[in-house]
């Protein structure tokens, strides 16, 4: 089973790649064109899936991840399913910080068929924060690739002092208060 | 001229979009071209039915003429009723040469014989089919103009579509007067119902794209075609899982636009399975469910499920046989016999 490791591979001067998992393409494919749009001064690749594991054809193409994001769409049991089963591909110190879970559609709550509870023990049991945003509306997909740039940045090593784990813990610390 | 016939045909002409009032009042005959020339078709809809009133009491128009606009318009607008269709089959061989005067006399007489006060109109189109219309009165009332049946007969097919009206009971009459009148043996109900009629005659006339079990060899010009617009720096890590998903799709739907379809209900009438600690229902009796998908165009929005990545390709088949069995109305049981599971009745 290809799993996907955080130190396999070599990094790559001044540059950082974001693995996107989720079900809806569309709205991936939005996600990452409002994260280019944001002004970074590094390089930066955009890794689109919508499982894992990742094919291996491609293995030897494919840079270091250093931020993985799950995206859940909370209309949809069946993105929550697909994530749970991708979430088995990942090796498990990659959530020291390097994972997180990004919850969209909460702004319908009649069509919702995923339980807030499922959502918060899938944080819980995989030590990830999770990010509520409604990703189709736009002032909001761009907050989130702003978010999801400086974590990155974080989780790629390029700010000096904090690293992916102290910064995931500061997010998780700040959550239960 | 009748109040009712002239009440009857103001509300008929109301129904018309504005733009279409001349050429169906053209296509009716009735009123000649020179009186059709004396109408305001610039006025309120209330107004040009009040002037098409009073040409018709000029040329004393009785029910069976003000019958025939409301069978035209029903013609061009059919998908404001509900169809269900019929299938009628016969014992033998014999293939009867079919004549239509015969089979209108036969129609007339079975239900007229039944049921003194209805009132019947036909009327012929292209490719075979023969328009019915019946409204319906009971033996002490006159026949009611706003409460009719509509057949639409193919002679040369064994399918009728039926519009079901209100009076529900006057349904086993109507297919009885058709078995007779078309020389057929029987009658049944085929359980599929749509709005959409032309829809409806593509799926038992099998005029959709079908799909064959051949396999497709990929085209090498696909695989070579860069989309534009397409930023290096994301990469679609799953290409070759989204080309199975249209390769599966086109394999179960094929290539061209699908028949359109409102609903599709599932009558479950199998046990509950449940985890056995779970212990919800402890009677060994079915568990009687109905699901039901409506979507206003039922198919498509089938078809777009796995592209869209709300659904697994390929879907099961209970969803994807619906034109091939021509039905969308289905009724699970258990399957009795060695392997568990379920199958889909008759």
């Amino acid at each position: 089973m290809a799993v996907v490791r955080p130190f396999d591979k070599l990094p790559a001067l001044n540059s950082a790649a974001v693995l996107l998992v989720g079900s809806d393409e569309s709205l991936q494919q939005k996600l990452a064109e409002a994260i280019l749009k944001e002004k970074k001064n590094f390089k930066i690749s955009i890794h689109l899936a919508t499982s894992l594991p990742l094919p291996s054809e491609r293995d030897h193409l494919r840079p270091r991840i250093d931020l993985i994001a799950f995206m859940i769409d909370i209309k949809s049991k069946y993105s929550l399913k697909n994530v749970e089963a991708s979430l088995a591909h990942v090796d498990a110190s990659f959530f020291l910080g390097k994972v997180c879970f990004l919850v969209t559609g909460v702004g319908r709550v009649n069509y919702c068929s995923v339980e807030m509870n499922a959502i918060w023990k899938l944080g819980e049991v995989y030590c990830s924060p999770v990010l509520y945003c409604e990703l189709e509306l736009e002032g909001i997909r761009v907050a989130t690739a702003q978010r999801l740039l400086q974590m990155l940045q974080i989780c790629a090593g390029h700010i000096p002092g904090v690293s992916a784990l102290s910064f995931g813990l500061l997010m998780r610390n700040s959550a239960d208060e | 001229m009748d109040e009712t016939v002239a009440e009857y045909i103001r509300r008929t002409v109301l129904k018309i979009p504005r733009d279409e009032i001349k050429s169906m009042l053209q296509t009716w005959g009735f009123l000649s071209e020179t009186q059709l020339q004396t109408l305001n078709f610039h006025q309120t809809k209330d107004n040009i039915s009040q002037d098409v009133v009073q040409l018709c009491e000029d040329n004393s128009a009785d029910i069976k003429q003000a019958a025939v606009l409301d069978i035209i318009y029903n013609h061009i607008y059919p998908n404001k009723r509900i169809w269900s269709v019929y299938q009628m089959n016969k014992t033998g061989e014999e293939t009867d040469f079919f004549d239509l005067t015969d089979f209108k006399k036969k129609f007339k007489r079975r239900l007229q014989s039944a049921l003194k006060n209805v009132t019947i109109n036909f009327r012929e189109y292209e490719d075979n089919a023969i328009w019915i219309r019946i409204a319906w009165g009971t033996p002490y009332k006159k026949p009611n103009q706003y409460k009719t049946s509509y057949v639409v007969y193919h002679s040369q097919t064994p399918y009728v579509f039926i519009s079901a009206s209100v009076l529900r009971s006057t349904l086993p009459l109507l297919c009885q007067a058709l078995v007779v009148a078309s020389n057929y043996h029987d009658i049944r109900e085929m359980e599929l119902r749509s709005h959409c009629l032309n829809s409806l005659k593509d799926i038992v006339f099998k005029r959709y794209s079908q799909t064959f079990q051949t396999y497709y060899p990929r085209p090498l010009q696909e695989r070579n075609v860069a989309p534009e617009n397409v930023d290096l720096r994301i990469i679609q890590e799953n290409r070759s899982e989204k080309e199975r998903i249209q390769r599966v799709n086109r394999e179960v739907f094929g290539d061209g636009p699908q028949p359109k379809l409102e609903f599709a209900q599932y009558k479950l009438e199998t046990m509950f399975k449940s985890n056995p600690k779970m212990d919800v229902l402890d009677i060994k009796e079915p568990f009687r469910c109905l699901v039901k998908f409506s979507s206003p165009h039922l198919l498509e929005s089938l078809k777009s499920l796995a592209p869209a990545g709300l659904a697994d390709a390929p879907l099961s088949p209970l969803l994807t046989c619906i034109p091939q069995k021509a039905r969308n109305y289905f009724k699970i049981r258990e399957r009795k016999g060695f392997f568990p599971g379920s199958f889909v009745s008759p």
